[in-house]
């Protein structure tokens, strides 16, 4: 346990003196890493711990990332206020996606298929809705890079990477204690057998509906971010299936429902992806789509060799708990 | 306490159960047994929830619960074991256990205290840590047991508990019903195919038969009956 306190707290340590020595490509592949790991562990708190598989989690990214990006560009709403309005929204929207599937019994594979459903006409709905600039793309003014502007969350590439790792490091704070609590033993029991669990006196449509909606809020949050750390939004891009599939791909390789394996499966895939581009790159050899390759790969021998993640057994080896 | 009245379920047709009728009184131990088929765990999981009856009605320290939920109904005080069993095979044996006892724990600690004193009365806790995946059958059913305890249930619903224990195992297994019974006032309706157990710990036995309660009784005068000897003993037996 204690040993769990000072390695996390090292690791933290270097995290937090990281800006002084990255360079600005360094810095941007953390805030990357980092934007996917938080993100992983929000949709993890509805797979991972409540076992309901969502498709389309970048449906409430990007709910979340227009909600606060129309208001500042339109009305001047800085994110303080904007992020209370993408939340809402994406709890709405989650609520309403979890009422839907568990009132009327969907699960599993149909449950999927319908986050994917929403995602998708989503998407294409905020393509022809112009007062988001339609598929053209709506584009917040950038700002001074060296100024910190707290109150509108403009500033330089730090101020955008502290403020992620400190969501990383509150989502993991807060993962951590659901998990402990009467939720994170509910979850878990819904997950693992939902007919056992409802016999134990487990409601279970309303702690579904509960994980829905923790989820979909904490990445609305993440979509905040998306929109004002990156400045534009495409709904061809922010909407895209893909980008689900990359939210999942962290936890998935780091270990489903754990509580490090998002963090790790996204420094993992983000870094390995990234330095064979830079590898390749700098022998000379540009390979479109090779990153996905890799992911593929990746994906595979982990889906071979360590089916529950790379975390687990790496805990066993460092002499972890979960 | 709980009053089953002229409940009848059909499957496409088939009747599994049709208007049988009994009751648990408070502190009783009530064994319900027939042949496979009979339509024992139909009847258990209309009480438990899981399916309303197509007609009659279930009352419950007298309340009618034949239209709650699972959930509903362990909340009203009925817990229950799964006769094919279900463990939360991720987790622990301990925090299977603790799934339970969070009906009436707001904490996790309170939850864990409450666990593992069900799983020492059940002769458990030297396995608390270990995943449930890991137990063997009658540790399982035996987890099934702690699991549905630690909800604090008035009344236990047993769907052959008993079923692959070996006589020894059996006989422990009967001592922790009885004293549960005794000390702590634990209504028991269970189903069971093992006799010893059944002739050991039931004061009342209920017997089904193609859906029909064909007789029901003390132990001793129910063996003895011949309807039910002749569907469910065989013809000639000895008890």
């Amino acid at each position: 346990m204690r040993r769990q306190f000072v390695m996390l707290g090292i690791l933290g340590l270097l995290l937090l003196a990281l800006p002084w020595f990255a360079n600005p490509y360094l810095l941007s592949v953390a805030t990357l890493i980092l934007y996917l790991a938080y993100t992983g562990q929000a949709w993890n708190v509805m797979m991972g711990f409540a076992g309901q598989l969502s498709l389309g989690h970048s449906l409430y990214v990007g709910v979340g990332a227009y909600a606060s990006a129309a208001l500042f560009v339109h009305y001047g709403i800085g994110p303080w206020a904007g992020v209370l309005m993408s939340i809402a929204l994406c709890v709405a929207l989650g609520a309403a996606i979890g009422f839907l599937a568990f009132r009327f019994g969907i699960s599993g594979v149909y449950f999927a298929l319908l986050t994917i459903a929403f995602c998708e006409f989503t998407r294409i709905g905020f393509d022809h809705l112009q007062w988001t600039g339609g598929s053209g793309g709506l584009f917040l003014k950038v700002a001074q890079r060296d100024q910190i502007d707290l109150a509108n969350f403009r500033g330089p590439p730090a101020m955008y990477y502290y403020a992620i790792l400190l969501l990383t490091a509150l989502a993991l704070l807060g993962c951590y204690y659901l998990l402990k609590s009467k939720a994170g033993y509910y979850w878990q029991a819904i997950r693992e057998n939902e007919e056992a669990a409802q016999a134990l006196g487990i409601n279970t449509f309303r702690w579904k509906m509960l994980a829905v909606v923790i989820s979909s809020a904490m990445t609305a949050v993440s979509g905040v971010f998306f929109a004002f750390y990156y400045n534009n939004l495409f709904p061809e891009q922010i909407f895209h299936i893909s980008r689900s599939i990359e939210i999942i791909l962290g936890p998935i390789i780091g270990g489903v429902g754990t509580l490090f394996g998002p963090i790790l499966g996204a420094a993992v895939l983000t870094i390995v992806g990234d330095g064979i581009t830079e590898i390749l790159g700098a022998l000379g050899w540009e390979i479109p789509g090779i990153k996905q390759v890799f992911y593929g790969i990746v994906m595979l021998l982990v889906i071979m060799f360590l089916p529950h993640g790379i975390w687990p057994p790496l805990a066993r080896k460092l002499g972890l708990g979960k | 306490m709980l009053r089953v009245d002229g409940i009848s379920k059909s499957f496409r047709g088939l009747k599994a159960v049709s208007q049988a009728s009994f009751e648990v009184p408070g502190g009783a131990i009530v064994a319900l047994i027939g042949p496979n088929g009979a339509g024992k765990t139909t009847c258990f999981n209309m009480i438990a929830g899981v399916f309303a009856p197509d007609s009659g009605q279930i009352d419950f320290e007298n309340r009618k619960i034949q239209a709650l939920r699972p959930d509903q109904v362990c909340v009203a005080g009925i817990g229950r074991t799964f006769q094919i069993v279900k463990p939360f095979a991720g987790l622990s044996v301990l925090d299977n256990v603790m799934v339970g006892s969070f009906l009436k724990e707001k904490t996790a600690s309170g939850a864990r205290n409450v666990a593992m004193a069900v799983l020492k009365k059940l002769h458990l806790d030297a396995k608390a840590d270990l995943p449930a995946s890991s137990l063997t059958l009658p540790d399982r059913k035996r987890l099934e047991v702690a699991r549905a305890l630690a909800t604090r249930p008035k009344l236990l619903l047993l769907d052959e508990v008993m079923a692959g224990l070996r006589p020894t195992e059996c006989d422990l297994m009967v001592e922790v019903f009885r004293d549960l019974n005794r000390s702590d006032g634990l209504t028991i309706l269970l189903i069971e195919h093992v006799m010893r157990a059944v002739m050991a710990l039931a004061q009342n036995i209920v017997v089904l038969h193609h859906g029909e309660i064909i007789a029901r009784g003390a132990p001793a005068e129910v063996v003895r009956d011949p309807a039910v000897l002749e569907c469910y003993l065989g013809e000639e037996t000895e008890v």
